[in-house]
């Protein structure tokens, strides 16, 4: 078998491949080469080999069956073969494979091997890839070597450490005691590994964090010796020294001084001086101010100093250099939160960034923007942000435009400001808000009572002008549908009022749904705003004709939509009118992302909604009639019962729910029909649960019980809502203490009319046997008179076999809970 | 502590890699990939430093070769290009006017050195002196081919 070729000869040969396949082609055949002379166990070439099949690994290639012979070079004599089979097992081998731990023995017997450059070897390829095993068989070895006076070992097994404790971080305390007198090194990669080494178990252990306060006297020492000292030609850099360890004493210190004052303040003075002295014409020099300016924020530094770290951010924000303005951008951005009032100064030169030519110092200018923004100077920041949202890669838009809708909603001056800055975000950057912008927009609108006809007028006039915007389009469908009454008058009080007939209005929507802009979902968003001016605008014809096209769509959404608007034309128009209602506000809980936005049904601002008129309803077997005759008279309002909880999910069931407390007189009974077509997005129905909805204040009113009889209890348990001190919420729970389970548990109540009740669902119709759970309810009272509550419920329920009806007042309410 | 080291050419052609965690082979291509495609597509003149992923991405290119490294986020970005430029002057002190060939030819050499001045992703020699008189001598200790076999070699 001839001598296989040299390495540089493979080099050079496959560099003149012409194409990938040419260059396949030669790999294989050397491999196979290589594969047959690796099978000959052929001692003296092995190294040559290795050394060939790296460089095709580092091509791409695959070098897997060469992780046995790299194990073979390391156990090898030759100081060649040592330093390419270590040099191969750092590349081939990793804590994955098995194999690996063959290596262990070789690596231990190399770090106490006699020429220092093996050992460097061995702790080398032990702190690059040492796995966990191997790291807690050697531990002991690398330990030794920290202790060693050989200051090339020294450093080298200070590292190793470093990796050993990532590995195995119990191993940590074994390293202690040798970290005894590290730092009195004169050797500087010995004093630089050792900072590393304490840097990291303080990182990791608080413990060891407390133990090391003690060196801070000394780090300052060397750090002085550092700055003071004159030019040592070994460790310079562009007249500094050594910045690579005055680095990381800074960044041991910062972690040393958190938190505690008294090593604070032994650091005040060096870090001033750093900070004062420190070179800045050069890289390096700024790269060690960037990390005293670091350690000061994090230290409990003197507001003097903490002021001079601002304004060294501050000058650097002024740099030519780019790297240096987006390493300012980056610190501020972390300072902004505890120093808000001194980045505030900086805030123009900040905005100016933003129109900097750099991507990253472009992303770091907006993130540091948004937390800029507070009530003063909202007006300013949002003209430049709507102009950074104009102009910038679409990568910024979608993040830039949730920034914003933030900023605005957290700090709008007025409504008309606030739905101006929607309009112009949804315009210029509409198709990438995110999704749940719709809902939020949407929810924003309908709080902003006073601003509908003007909302609804711009956003008619934008969707003239381009529909191509999902986002926008979908706003502006839904405003139509809801408030297309006060376009066609012409109610605008803050702008000129346009003239528009409901015939356009119509003529944009139906555009819409024929439209290949835009999107299913916006579809049915203009179908719906169709289907609701049906009952306010008059030209009802025109809506039936889409409304029943519609209903053969084939998208399925639509198609269902329109089949059940069309059933609402046909055989429930009697109950179009009040499904197709004003919306109510609605309450949001959270302020700061997603919103779950909660149902109040209106109870808070009742003289904002527009009732409308409701039509004679019939009622096939309406229990609130019965229930209005059994307490007989006028001075008693029924409620509706919700859905018991056999539908718990009926979306009909919980909207007509809502609609019967408006209408506060017998509504309409929950329909057979498994989803009433709802008109709004589904985050309506999300927010409405069985549950108390809101975080209220500790119940201070003590319970009650209402009723008790044949073994049925009844307690009440109150809480105030807490946006509304008007309603108390009341929670009734049911138990019962005889043999038998009592099934189709019923509960209704009803309350003198000055009153307005609302009944959730229950838990459930079941209430067990001998106290073994409850059936609990909530009833809300809404009591604006502050009259004295009473109540009158009746109660039904099958036991043994047969049904029970009861009846009962209760007035024990305690006083607390109407007052 | 530094994740990874890479070299490539301006037409991505990987000429040194160096990790310092324990990814497969697949993860680490892909790493490759990503890095090489972002950095060679940055124009001329901007920011040495992006973020990708939870890491701060640091590159310079000298003459035909990126070096590129990948960094957690507590290290400092300004003192790692330090670091590139000081491996840079490291690899011109030894070969004299390092270019792309030398690395592309003497490839293990170029790592030798790194390991001289990195070990698990961070500095462990400051001193220039110190990291060339380290290489000299263990290439001193680097057997001729006479010697290499005469040697036994266990």
């Amino acid at each position: 078998m001839p001598a296989p070729i040299r390495l540089r000869e493979l080099i050079r040969t496959i560099r003149t491949a012409r194409t990938q396949a040419e260059e396949r082609e030669m790999i294989q055949k050397e491999c196979a080469a290589i594969r047959s002379s690796f099978r000959e166990e052929d001692n003296t070439y092995r190294c040559r080999n290795v050394a060939k099949l790296l460089y095709m690994h580092m091509l791409g290639y695959p070098a897997h069956f060469g992780q046995l012979e790299c194990l073979k070079l390391i156990a090898s004599q030759k100081f060649t073969d040592k330093r390419i089979g270590y040099l191969g097992a750092m590349l081939l081998l990793d804590e994955r494979q098995d194999v690996h731990l063959l290596m262990t023995n070789c690596i231990k017997n190399d770090l106490n091997h006699s020429t220092q450059y093996v050992q460097g070897l061995s702790l080398c390829t032990l702190g690059c890839m040492g796995s966990s095993e191997m790291c807690r068989d050697l531990a002991g070895e690398v330990e030794k070597l920290l202790k060693t006076s050989n200051s090339y070992l020294r450093k080298k097994a200070a590292l190793c450490a470093v990796h050993v404790i990532r590995k195995v971080p119990e191993l940590m305390e074994m390293f202690l005691p040798a970290t005894k007198n590290l730092l009195s090194e004169k050797n500087h990669g010995v004093l630089h590994t050792s900072v590393v080494l304490l840097t990291e178990m303080c990182e990791r252990s608080p413990d060891m964090l407390s133990h090391f306060r003690k060196l801070v006297p000394q780090l300052v020492r060397i750090l002085k010796n550092l700055i003071m000292s004159g030019y040592s030609p070994e460790h310079d850099v562009s007249g500094i020294s050594d910045p690579f360890l005055q680095v990381r004493i800074l960044r041991l210190l910062r972690i040393l001084g958190k938190g505690d004052d008294d090593s604070s303040e032994a650091m005040n003075d060096i870090l001033a001086q750093v900070a004062t002295n420190t070179e800045t014409s050069k890289n390096v020099g700024n790269a060690i101010l960037y990390e005293t300016v670091l350690t000061i924020m994090d230290i409990k530094s003197e507001s003097g100093l903490r002021v001079l770290a601002i304004n060294i951010l501050g000058r650097f924000l002024l740099n030519n250099d780019k790297n240096i303005r987006y390493v300012a951008l980056t610190s501020l951005l972390k300072t902004v939160q505890t120093d808000h009032n001194a980045v505030q100064r900086h805030r123009s030169t900040i905005v100016d960034c933003l129109k900097d030519l750099d991507v990253s110092i472009k992303r770091r200018a907006m993130e540091l923007s948004f937390a800029l923004v507070n009530g003063n100077n909202i007006r300013g920041m949002m003209k430049e942000l709507l102009y950074f949202l104009d102009s910038c890669d679409p990568d910024f838009k979608a993040d830039c435009a949730s920034g914003i809708f933030l900023a605005a909603e957290k700090y709008a001056p007025s409504k008309r400001w606030h739905i101006d800055t929607i309009m112009r975000v949804l315009t210029t950057a509409g198709s990438y808000v995110r999704d749940d912008s719709v809902p939020n927009l949407i929810q924003l609108i309908t709080n902003s009572v006073e601003m509908h006809a003007y909302t609804v007028q711009r956003l008619y006039k934008a969707l003239l002008d381009d529909i191509s915007q999902q986002p926008l389009v979908q706003v502006a469908s839904w405003c139509i549908g809801e408030y297309g009454d006060l376009l066609v008058s012409g109610q605008c009080e803050e702008e000129e009022p346009i003239q528009v007939s409901e015939d356009e209005v119509l003529d944009v929507l139906e555009g819409l749904l024929v439209s290949n802009l835009s999107t299913p979902v916006t579809r049915a968003y203009s179908l719906t705003a169709i289907m609701k001016l049906s009952t306010r605008f008059s030209s009802v014809n025109r809506i039936k004709k889409v409304v029943s096209i519609y209903g053969s769509s084939i998208d399925v959404e639509l198609q269902q939509r329109a089949v059940e608007y069309n059933a609402l034309f046909k055989k429930y128009d009697h109950m179009r009118p009040a499904l197709l209602e004003r919306m109510p506000i609605m309450e949001k809980t959270a302020s700061n992302g997603p919103t779950d936005i909660v149902q109040t049904n209106g109870e808070t601002d009742s003289t904002i909604l527009d009732t409308k008129h409701l039509p004679n309803i019939t009622q096939p077997a309406s229990q609130a009639n019965d229930l209005l005759d059994l307490l007989g008279g006028n001075d008693v309002v029924p409620v509706i019962q919700t859905t018991v909880p056999t539908k718990p999910a009926s979306a009909g069931g919980e909207l007509l729910d809502l609609l019967g407390d408006l209408s506060l007189t017998g509504g309409p009974t929950p329909t057979p029909a498994p989803s009433v077509p709802m008109s709004q997005p589904s985050f309506l129905l999300d927010g409405l649960t069985s549950q108390p909805l809101f975080n209220d204040i500790a119940a201070v009113i003590p319970p009650m019980t209402a009723y008790n009889k044949n073994g049925l209890k009844i307690e009440f348990t109150f809480e105030r809502s807490n946006p509304n001190p008007n309603i108390a919420v009341i929670t009734i729970h049911a138990t019962n203490s005889s043999e038998a389970d009592m099934t189709e548990f019923v509960f209704q109540a009803a309350v003198p009319k000055t009153f307005q009740l609302q009944l959730l669902s229950p838990s459930s119709n079941v209430v067990p046997a001998l106290n073994q759970g409850s059936v609990t309810q909530v009833i809300r009272v809404l009591n604006p008179q502050k009259q004295q509550l009473r109540m009158r419920i009746k109660l039904t329920y099958t036991h043994k076999g047969s049904p029970v009806q009861d009846l009962a007042e209760v007035n024990n309410f305690p006083p607390q809970s109407w007052q | 502590m530094m994740r990874f080291l890479l070299l490539f050419s301006r037409q991505g052609k990987l000429r040194l890699q160096k990790w310092f965690t324990a990814l497969s082979d697949r993860d680490k291509k892909k790493i490759i990939r990503d890095v090489t495609q972002m950095v060679l597509v940055r124009p001329p003149k901007s920011c040495n430093f992006l973020q990708w992923r939870d890491l701060k991405i640091v590159y310079r290119r000298y003459a035909s070769l990126y070096f590129c490294c990948g960094l957690e986020q507590g290290d400092n970005e300004l003192l790692t290009l330090e670091l590139l430029h000081r491996y840079v002057e490291l690899l011109d002190q030894y070969f004299g006017n390092v270019c792309e060939l030398d690395i592309i030819f003497n490839f293990e050499k170029a790592y030798f050195i790194l390991d001289e001045f990195i070990i698990g992703g961070e500095v462990q020699e400051t001193s220039k002196a110190s990291v060339a008189k380290s290489m000299e001598e263990a290439d001193s200790l680097q057997e001729t081919m006479e010697e290499y076999v005469n040697k036994p070699t266990y």
